[in-house]
């Protein structure tokens, strides 16, 4: 779908921002005693008694970029599909796959390998090896579909 | 307070998706593609959330309950049942074409790309009729 673009390895980025992303699950499991996932909290936020925190930490999602942009000059450099059809596609599957498995790549990947939980390991080996057979399929079986 | 506390988990998180590169689909898809452009820094950002979280996890569940909330509200299930495996393989199949999870799709939103602004729609239809049928199943 979307072609190769190169991008660089940056391990000591990836470990600081990973690091941030756990250190934000930390601070929930704290202050409102949940597991970070990002799935669960949007669907609370749209559904569940107690939706303020749950769209305020969209809302902090989204101001991250804004943020970034602020102190930095310009927003983080990324590459997004222009494939529209397909992108429809990958919004509705990961929608409903996360919704059915009850879990994203924080709820069971982040969360749910910390709290050492089966299901979790099981759903994360799950999305990763079918995650890595579609991106072959895309891009060394059918490159005439990208 | 409770607000405040949200937003502030929220910000942090997305900086950590911007800084790790987990919000570039770009980044992403080459770390799926382990035949051809690997790029091995995904693995970074899921050893470090996840070794920070095990870690933070223990300490916070010393105390009996969280600062802003009664009691703490994990997860309880822990049988593998067929939704949790098929709902797994589609998210996992979705990921690999568009590069994005739920977290950088919200993260990436007001970035405005084209790709996103019809991703992200898509994936909140994609929960709401996950979230109808997983209610009939179960």
């Amino acid at each position: 779908m979307l072609p190769t673009v190169p991008t660089d390895f940056t391990p000591w980025a990836s470990l600081g921002g990973g690091v941030l992303i756990g250190l934000s699950a930390v601070i929930v499991m704290a202050l409102f005693g949940r597991i970070a996932g990002i799935v669960g909290i949007t669907a609370g936020a749209v559904t569940q008694g107690d939706r303020g925190w749950r769209m305020a930490f969209i809302g902090g999602l989204m101001a991250a970029p804004l943020l970034w942009m602020v102190v930095t000059g310009g927003f983080p450099a990324q590459t997004v599909s222009a494939n529209l059809p397909g992108m429809a596609i990958a919004g509705l599957l990961v929608g409903i796959g996360t919704a059915l498995g009850s879990g994203c790549t924080s709820g069971h990947g982040v969360c749910g390998l910390a709290r050492l939980s089966a299901r979790s390991l099981v759903a994360v080996l799950t999305f990763m090896a079918c995650a890595a057979a579609t991106v072959f399929l895309l891009r060394h079986v059918l490159p005439g579909a990208a | 307070m409770r607000i405040v506390a949200g937003f502030l988990a929220g910000l942090i998180f997305g900086l950590g998706l911007i800084l790790s590169g987990m919000s570039d689909p770009a980044k992403v898809l080459n770390f799926l593609d382990i035949a051809g452009a690997w790029d091995p820094s995904l693995a970074f950002v899921m050893g470090g959330a996840t070794v920070t979280t095990y870690i933070g996890y223990r300490i916070v569940w010393q105390r009996p309950a969280p600062a802003l909330m009664d009691r703490f509200d994990l997860p309880t299930r822990t049988d593998i049942d067929t939704p949790l495996l098929i709902g797994a393989a589609l998210f996992g199949i979705g990921w690999g074409i568009g590069g994005f999870c739920p977290g950088p799709a919200w993260t990436a939103l007001p970035i405005a790309a084209t790709g996103t602004l019809v991703f992200v729609p898509a994936m909140l239809l994609g929960i709401a009729a996950g979230r109808r049928f997983g209610k009939r199943t179960a």
